[in-house]
């Protein structure tokens, strides 16, 4: 086997494994602080899609075209305004159903997801959406290599990589070094009992939302410029496979949803790539169910200690 | 003895009963569906059948309608869900009682859908489902306005081989019964012209990262890349193939035929030199000038299954008129029998269904996003 080809494969899977990585911090902090999925999450993916297309409209309208300010400048916006749809959700969707059976908050966020997807769809269209490319260029190793005997890496690829981790580890510092993050990971230990010592549950259970939704809007971002099209119903898919991710990586753990998301990156890159492209989902779905009756914990996840 | 208030409530009652009445003794229209993916990453296609059906229903309506009656459209949206595309069938056929149906677009929509429509005896024309098993199924009501895959295909085979002198052609599809369908038609004249595919692969639909699928392509050193399926994943995979570095030529059917394959690739230089197969174009007949005309005047460029569309329309009023009769199985029966003249020209069909004549030609996208005949 070619040497290019599997290197090629590391990184194809490397690229593809952070996006799911980033998407799957959202769903990891929601289950880690309120023991549930948010079936809205994809959509909020989705969402930041478009505001991404929005928004490089905007500025190519106003006349900026120097490609760093652009790509602050949109990430900034994006970020902004696909964190104000995780708030609204929560607000809408969950807030109002804190104190009801389990199942509602459940059920609200799946009818949250479909009216997302649905305004998106009357509002902007069924058809699909594209935005021109941003960021030229290629590292090549060997850089002087003929014929296809190489393994490369575009500027917008690499790009995808270094800021997931960078995003990754901001968050990080974020909840282990702040006192937000430490609220935060008081309520995730005992609800109740952080209340009682003066900690505002109800702000930061909306603050996880709203970190999430950010993370989102950064994966959203990046893929819709790597990419290049997107339509209303990309959220579906890629929600499903980075909540698989988040259960591969331990639900709950931060540094879990990224391991999860790289792996089962890799995973499907190589299965693809030399197995069958055909049965890659099937794949990567007989990993998670592998993982939920032999190690339902994940990589990174604390088995569940039954509350008495 | 009745009180003035309620006298007067009674007539209200009535007077609406007569009203509500009135309708009936009015020739009502002639119901007629339209069917296909009007909402989904498809709905450009469905966006093609609604304005072709839409300007013939309108243009046979200021000619006097068809049997004194007007013509009325009914939308279905099946989004190329097989599911979906069955409900569609059953509401266009019990609750609106469509006499015929336009439609569906999807192979993998129209040949459930068809079942319904040949039970309950309703014609069922598809301007764009071209997967062989549509017709061969010998249904009495189902008939198509376009060509089939197994002569697509066999087009798409014939050209890379002989035009493209390929010599290891990898064929791909996207595992949907049209996609895998034109794929298997192509895969086996490529056979019986002596050459064996380098790769056969499914990816799947609603992805865009196929850069494990193209890192492949490289490795298997593919001169060619065959592609049964639509745009959305068509413009992906040519775009990750260029940025990889490939060369080797794109090869599709009339599922990227649609300008919207330009925005799914996310540019103009992505689609460059793309090739696809499609009927001639109907725009560059001389039956369908002044029609072709009407749509730019209205601003819409009628590329496409759009003339299909306006055509098949003109076959049912043509069935209608010529039978004086509603019923599925009679005006089925003359269209086997008969040719009409439609905005594409003179169209007959075999006891099958399937158009006597077919006209697959090859096209090639240029840098500019715009696509011509390779002659």
């Amino acid at each position: 086997m070619d040497i290019y080809i599997i290197g090629q494969q590391w990184v194809n899977g490397l690229v593809l494994g952070s996006t799911y990585g980033l998407i799957a911090v959202g769903y990891t902090m929601v289950y880690g602080i309120m023991g549930m999925i948010n079936f809205a999450h994809g959509e909020i993916y989705m969402i930041s899609a478009y505001l991404t297309a929005i928004f490089l409209a905007l500025f190519s309208l106003l006349g900026i075209h120097s490609v760093p300010v652009v790509l602050l400048g949109v990430l900034l916006l994006t970020v902004l305004f696909t964190a104000l749809y995780g708030w609204s959700v929560e607000r809408i969707a969950y807030r109002p159903l804190r104190q009801s059976t389990r199942l509602a908050p459940l059920i609200s966020a799946i009818g949250i997801s479909l009216i997302l997807q649905n305004y998106i769809r009357i509002s902007q269209g069924a058809r699909n959406q594209g935005v021109p490319p941003l960021l030229d260029g290629v590292f090549r190793l060997p850089a002087d290599s003929l014929d296809h005997r190489f393994v490369q890496i575009t500027y917008m690829q690499s790009l995808i990589v270094v800021t997931a981790f960078i995003s990754m580890a901001l968050l990080t510092w974020i909840i282990q070094h702040t006192a937000l993050g430490r609220a935060c990971r008081a309520t995730q230990q005992d609800r109740v009992m952080a209340n009682l010592l003066g900690v505002n549950t109800d702000r930061i259970i909306s603050v996880v939302f709203v970190l999430g939704a950010a993370m989102a809007a950064v994966a959203g971002l990046l893929v819709t410029l790597n990419y290049g099209s997107f339509d209303f119903y990309v959220g579906f898919l890629m929600g499903i496979k980075a909540f698989t991710a988040a259960v591969l990586g331990g639900i709950g753990s931060l540094p879990g949803a990224m391991l999860g998301g790289i792996v089962l990156g890799l995973a499907e890159s190589f299965f693809a790539g030399f197995v069958n492209s055909d049965y890659k989902d099937v794949f990567a779905f007989s990993i998670l169910i592998l993982f939920l009756i032999f190690r339902p914990s994940g990589f990174l996840g604390v088995p569940e200690v039954e509350k008495v | 003895m009745l009180k003035p208030g309620r006298l007067f409530s009674l007539l209200a009652v009535g007077l609406l009963a007569l009203w509500v009445g009135q309708p009936l003794w009015a020739a009502e229209p002639i119901k007629i569906g339209v069917a296909g993916p009007f909402s989904g990453s498809d709905a450009s296609f469905g966006e093609q059948l609604w304005r072709g059906a839409e300007q013939a229903a309108a243009d046979l309506n200021a000619a006097g309608g068809v049997l004194g009656r007007t013509i009325q459209l009914v939308k279905g949206d099946d989004a190329c869900e097989p599911k979906q595309a069955a409900a569609v069938a059953s509401r266009l056929v019990d609750l609106e009682k469509t006499v015929a149906v336009i439609g569906h677009f999807c192979s993998s929509s129209t040949i459930p859908a068809s079942e319904i429509y040949a039970d309950a005896g309703v014609l069922m024309i598809t301007p764009g489902s071209t997967n062989p098993t549509v017709t061969e199924r010998k249904l009495p009501t189902i008939f198509r306005m376009c060509g089939r895959d197994d002569q697509q295909g066999v087009v798409g085979a014939d050209f890379v081989v002989k035009r493209l002198n390929a010599r290891r052609v990898a064929v791909l599809h996207d595992k949907t019964t049209y996609g895998q369908g034109l794929a298997d038609a192509m895969k086996g004249r490529l056979h019986s012209l002596g050459q064996t595919e380098v790769m056969y692969e499914g990816l799947t639909r609603g992805e865009k990262d196929f850069n494990a699928l193209v890192t492949k392509l490289k490795g298997a050193q593919a001169d060619a890349v065959y592609f049964g399926g639509y745009h959305s994943e068509a413009g992906p995979l040519v775009r990750q193939m260029r940025e990889q570095g490939m060369t080797a030529p794109l090869i599709s059917g009339d599922g990227i035929f649609s300008e919207v394959l330009v925005v799914s690739a996310g540019g103009p230089s992505f689609v460059n030199g793309v090739y696809m197969t499609f009927g001639a174009d109907p725009r560059h007949l001389p039956a369908g000038r002044e029609v072709v005309k009407t749509f730019r005047a209205n601003g819409y460029e009628p590329e496409g299954y759009t003339l299909y569309s306006y055509a098949t329309l003109q076959a049912v009023a043509a069935a209608l008129q010529a039978t004086q009769s509603l019923e599925g199985d009679k005006l089925a029966q003359w269209l086997h029998g008969h040719s009409v003249e439609t905005v594409m020209g003179s169209k007959s069909w075999d006891a099958k269904g399937d158009l006597q004549v077919s006209d697959y030609v090859m096209y090639q996208w240029d840098d500019k996003g715009k696509y011509k005949e390779v002659d």
